[in-house]
Order: structure tokens, then C-alpha cells, then sequence
């Protein structure tokens, strides 16, 4: 057999670019990129059909009305004193009814809440017992609810920014994972979607 | 004084090309996922400044809510659909729906899975609520209102 002794003969690689551009093309038409962004909620379960249904008792303090209208209109409030408000105020007023830095007898009672900290050592914060209601018509816009959860929201982060503050000197998002969770046992999203069927007056 | 160079310039080597073009589809690769659903109905996401971002794809189910796309508005309307999966579906098939993404998942991660909606800004709240009480009934607690970022409005 005869054999070769000249150098074996290098492959073409020109048409390598061609082929990785085809590989590029088809993975830039296959996939997306998009990242899911999104506000989370957790919905409250349905109570048994063939229970009869409780009445959610919640004093009259302790609630804060938001409702969004058909027209976008938002009345914020306690059920029996309601008023227009803009967009931009619900942040102000959901902070003003979590902290309620005065303890004003008709904003939400607070209650001593121990938590345990990462350390082992007790931390007491005294856990507001507000609830945020969002009622919405069926007219009203998804643009517009997502608005106003946007709001509240953002409410709740910046009152647990406040909080971490004072606990920890650092902001809510830069906390490591164990404080955060006790700064959101601290600061509850409290926010029903799901209306309190009837108002207990006190 | 130049030296009168006579010939041309040199061409550019392109043997790195397919090197750059395969660091370009790496990060291609690494970076997307693949369309999983083809999109039946059109929407345009609502914006919000405090939106987070979804923590495992993997444990997400999602449930579109929008006008037909164009090609589809000639046999159904542009009245507000519900897409699941890859067809036009009522709240009634929510149910069945859940059930069936949850079979999917490892029975660990049955408890974490999340929903998400996405649903056009211009879709009422009346169709939304819908598909909230039928998750509800379903169990399935954990949803995420898909929205975009912004940086304010």
C-alpha cells in the first residue's frame, strides 16, 4: 500500500461561520428573552361550600377601604367615611393607616408580636392590625388595578424600608435572608382582595 | 520619507469569525429560553414600579387574557379571551387546568407553584375577578399579576 508521507491536508473551516450563523439565527427565532416581572399575591382560600359561610369580623379601625370605580375614580377610607382621592395620595394614606406614628384611636390598634431573630435574641414590634381592602368594580380597568396594587405596594416596601432602618440600619432589600423574613413577619402584606363580607361596628 | 509599498492591503483574516459568532450563540443559548406557547390572544402587559421577578419558571403556570390575535379576530370576535395552554378556553376549564399543571410538578414543589396572569391593561376587572375566584376554588393561591417595569408614572 502506498503510503502518504505528505502532510495530511487541513479541513476547510471557511464555511464555519456560515454554520454557526445558521445555529445563531435559529436560536434567536426559537427563544425568547423576556424576563417574568410581576406583583405577587396570595390569594385567600375558598371556605367549604357546604360550610355555612362565618362572618369575618374586623373593627371598623382596623380596615382601610380602597375602592377603584369604573371609571378609575378611587375612594379611600374607614366603611363609614370615604373620600375621592388621587393615585398619587393612596401611598401616603395606606403608610399613614400601617404606621399610625400617633396612635390615633381611629387608625388600626397595634399588637406586641415577638419574633425571633437570626442571633437567637427576641425582637417585640408592635404588628399593626390594619387590613387593606381593594374592591374593584367589574367596569373598572386592569391598567387601573394594577395601579392602585402597585401603590399599595409600594406602601408596604417602603414602610418595611423604614423599619429595617430602624432594626438593622439597612434597607428591606438589602438585608440577608433571615432578617428580611423577620421584617416582613414584622410588617405583614395585609392587603384583601376578597371583600370582608359584613363590618362589625364598635 | 514613505516607503512606496506597491502592493495592496493585506486582506483581513476572518478565521476568527466563527469564534465570534459561536461566543454570540452561547450567550444566546445560555441567556433564553425557548418558546414554550404560541400566543392566541394579544396584549399589552400593564406597567408598575414595584414588580418582582419571577423566582423558578419552572413552577409557573400561565393563564393569558386578551383580544383574539389578529388572524384569530375573524372567526372569534375581539371580545376578551381566555388562553390556556394552546387553545381559547373558558373559567370553567381553569379547574381542570390547575390540575393538570400540578400533576406536572414534583410533589415538593406542588406547594410553591405560582400562576400567572397576564392580561391586557384594557381588560375589566370583571373577567379578572372571574379567573381569581375559579384560582381559588382550584387551590391554586400563589399568582403573580404579570406587569412590566417602569420607572414611574
Amino acid at each position: 500500500m502506498p503510503v502518504d508521507k505528505r502532510k495530511v491536508q487541513e479541513i476547510n473551516a471557511g464555511s464555519m461561520a456560515d454554520i454557526a450563523f445558521l445555529l445563531l439565527i435559529f436560536f434567536l427565532v426559537a427563544t425568547t428573552m423576556n424576563v417574568d416581572t410581576g406583583l405577587v399575591r396570595v390569594l385567600p382560600p375558598m371556605p367549604p361550600e357546604n360550610q355555612k359561610q362565618e362572618d369575618i369580623k374586623v373593627k371598623e379601625r382596623n380596615l382601610f377601604l380602597v375602592l377603584v370605580s369604573g371609571s378609575g375614580n378611587i375612594m379611600v377610607g374607614t366603611p363609614n367615611n370615604q373620600e375621592f382621592t388621587d393615585l398619587h395620595q393612596v401611598k401616603d394614606r395606606t403608610k399613614e393607616f400601617i404606621l399610625n406614628p400617633m396612635d390615633d384611636e381611629n387608625l388600626p390598634e397595634k399588637t406586641a408580636k415577638e419574633i425571633e431573630l437570626a442571633d437567637g435574641s427576641k425582637w417585640v414590634y408592635p404588628e399593626s392590625q390594619g387590613v387593606v381592602s381593594l374592591q374593584t368594580t367589574l367596569e373598572t380597568d386592569y391598567q387601573t388595578y394594577i395601579m392602585v396594587q402597585n401603590e399599595l405596594t409600594r406602601a408596604f416596601n417602603e414602610v418595611r424600608d423604614e423599619v429595617a432602618m430602624q432594626k438593622f440600619g439597612k434597607k428591606f432589600s438589602e438585608l440577608e435572608k433571615e432578617d428580611r423574613d423577620a421584617v416582613s413577619k414584622a410588617v405583614p402584606l395585609k392587603i384583601s382582595e376578597a371583600e370582608p363580607r359584613n363590618i362589625k361596628k364598635q | 520619507m514613505k516607503k512606496k509599498g506597491n502592493k495592496g492591503l493585506p486582506p483581513i483574516s476572518t478565521a476568527s469569525l466563527p469564534d465570534v459568532i459561536f461566543m454570540i450563540l452561547f450567550f444566546f443559548m445560555v441567556s433564553t429560553t425557548m418558546r414554550d406557547q404560541e400566543l392566541l390572544v394579544r396584549y399589552k402587559l400593564p406597567e408598575a414600579t414595584e414588580v418582582q421577578k419571577l423566582e423558578k419558571k419552572s413552577l409557573a403556570s400561565y393563564i393569558h387574557i386578551g383580544q383574539p390575535s389578529l388572524a384569530m379576530q375573524a372567526q372569534f370576535g375581539t371580545a376578551p379571551k381566555i388562553q390556556l395552554n394552546d387553545s381559547y378556553r373558558t373559567t370553567k376549564d381553569i379547574l381542570d387546568f390547575i390540575a393538570a399543571e400540578r400533576d406536572k410538578l414534583n410533589e415538593a414543589d406542588r406547594a410553591s407553584m405560582t400562576v400567572v396572569l397576564k392580561a391586557d391593561a384594557n381588560t375589566k376587572m370583571g373577567i379578572v375577578t372571574e379567573v381569581k375566584q375559579e384560582l381559588r376554588r382550584a387551590n391554586a393561591l400563589k399568582i403573580s399579576y404579570a406587569a412590566s417595569k417602569s420607572l414611574g408614572y
